[in-house]
């Protein structure tokens, strides 16, 4: 994959929130038509279609039967929440490789309307569910509390994650969650599981987004400035939590290190960083483990509202998925509201001439890592 | 609608001398005839270094908390009824580490490093689920 090679030309969310009268596929499609639109696109210019949602067996051919696609390429590989920061990489391949020219990513979901609890198929764990965990709560919760004992990790600490998240979000004309929030408010959260409070956790929304690319060399003549793609990875080591090394390390360490790698940048380069909040604990560690602050050192580096607006290092400037929306899957909001930062179309929450941006897909259990870095829009 | 009854684990496979074993008060394991490690959950070989031979052994059902988390809700009627309880990763002797829950103590005691031992508590025909007490605890 070649650094910058191809560019992110559209994107776009459906309506968000509670949307009762759309279905997942709906939902996927209105963000996939409102995506094309923004680049300046028609649907028969997609030849190569990348798709996830629990919601569909068969993600892509589903929506390339709904918009009348017939692919060159296609790809609905399920990193979990993380697959359409991946996608950005398999679409880069692709359009590189010359097996497609214009390459659609989306995702759509009614977790919210459809009954609240995301669908996750007949898969169970049978090392784990028999204990009464909440999946995929519980494993995250570990996490934490191992984080805490190790290196003196704080609920405050975590609070701070889902306040700046808040403060974020009442920028954010879409974001669901915009009133008033404080430290006290989510230690005074029902605790679900020790030492996640209801205020720790994302929110369950209905949703979709999609992202268009092609070559930067085509973009140029597109509706809106291209946002190059710089850098890309994935990694996984483990499925569940039981397998999963080392509780206060993840495969961000890996993706981190070949995304920074192929863009030639590092930590200190990026202006604004996406990635997946479904739970607070999830900033502190990819901040860890993408080298933003050492190991350890998490809590202390989100304190003081940090990452929040005016801080010293923006993130999650929609509100992420703890305050603007999460329909079960979160990765290609990160990618839109990384576009918007890039284009400098964020409004009141716009975080500068932004140049760099880092988008950091997480799926499973802090399974699945996919990490990508996105350069100036032109 | 949900059954009122917790998910069982599934018996068959790899891991049907783990669970048979349970049934007589015994945690076993595979363990890896080249690396000699602990196969963690049971395989017929090691993903730790690639050997495809391994013997089951008896542990000593000795471990420590590694983490743990007290759930405090559940969807599921079968575990709502026995709220809040303990949920834990415990690490044993051998180097393999179990989902499981701590028992015969309140959740306000347990503690990441905490010496643990092994109790079974039988769900099923095929089953009996390893959980983990405070070493020296009363039986």
């Amino acid at each position: 994959m070649k650094r910058g090679a191809t560019s992110i030309v559209g994107v776009a969310e459906s309506a968000l929130g509670i949307v009762p009268d759309r279905s997942a596929l709906e939902l996927m499609g209105d963000a996939a038509l409102a995506a094309l639109d923004d680049a300046g696109l028609g649907v028969k210019d997609v030849d190569g279609l990348f798709a996830q949602t629990p919601y569909l067996w068969h993600p892509s051919i589903s929506l390339g039967e709904h918009l009348g696609v017939s692919p060159r390429f296609t790809g609905s590989t399920n990193m979990g929440g993380a697959s359409f920061v991946g996608f950005v990489q398999h679409a880069a391949l692709a359009i590189e490789a010359g097996l497609c020219e214009v390459a659609l990513i989306a995702y759509g979901s009614n977790q919210r309307s459809g009954g609240g609890r995301l669908v996750t198929g007949s898969e169970q764990l049978s090392f784990e569910a028999p204990y009464g965990t909440i999946y995929p709560a519980t494993s995250y919760a570990l996490m934490a509390q191992r984080h805490m004992a190790q290196y003196g990790t704080t609920s405050e600490q975590l609070a701070e994650v889902a306040v700046a998240a808040r403060r974020w979000a009442q920028l954010n004309p879409k974001a669901m969650e915009r009133g008033p929030l404080g430290i006290d408010d989510v230690l005074a959260s029902r605790m679900i599981t020790s030492p996640l409070h209801k205020l720790d956790c994302c929110l369950v929304t209905d949703g979709g987004g999609a992202v268009v690319m092609t070559s930067t060399a085509r973009a140029r003549s597109l509706r809106k400035p291209a946002v190059p793609v710089l850098g890309a990875a994935t990694a996984h080591v483990h499925r569940q939590v039981l397998q999963m090394p080392d509780l206060t390390v993840t495969a961000a360490t890996q993706s981190g290190e070949r995304a920074f790698a192929m863009a030639g940048l590092k930590p200190a380069d990026i202006d604004v960083v996406q990635i997946y909040d479904a739970f607070t604990i999830n900033v502190i560690l990819a901040l860890e483990d993408l080298g933003f602050c050492s190991k350890g050192e998490g809590g202390p580096f989100v304190a003081g509202q940090r990452i929040a607006p005016g801080g010293a290092l923006p993130v999650n400037t929609s509100g992420g998925g703890l305050s603007y929306c999460h329909p079960g899957m979160l990765g290609i909001f990160l990618l839109i509201e990384a576009v918007r930062q890039l284009r400098r179309e964020a409004g009141e929450r716009q975080v500068g001439a932004v140049q760099t941006a880092l988008v950091h897909g997480i799926g499973g259990v802090h399974s699945a890592h996919c990490t990508t870095i996105l350069g100036g829009a032109a | 609608m949900k059954p009122a009854a917790p998910p069982l684990p599934d018996t068959r496979g790899s891991a049907r001398p783990y669970w048979a074993a349970t049934l007589r008060d015994e945690l076993q394991l595979p363990f890896c005839d080249a690396c000699r490690g602990a196969i963690f959950y049971p395989r017929d070989f090691c993903p730790s270094c690639g050997g495809r031979a391994v013997t089951w052994r008896r542990c000593s059902g000795r471990g420590t908390v590694y983490s743990y988390s007290v759930i405090h809700t559940h969807p599921d009627p079968a575990f709502k009824q026995r709220l809040p309880y303990t949920v834990a990763l415990v690490t044993l002797e051998e180097g393999a580490r179990l989902m499981t829950e701590i028992v015969d103590c309140p959740p306000e005691s347990v503690r990441v490093g905490m010496a643990v031992a092994v109790k079974f508590r039988r769900v099923s025909e095929d089953a009996a689920l390893p959980v983990f007490a405070p070493a020296g605890a009363r039986t």
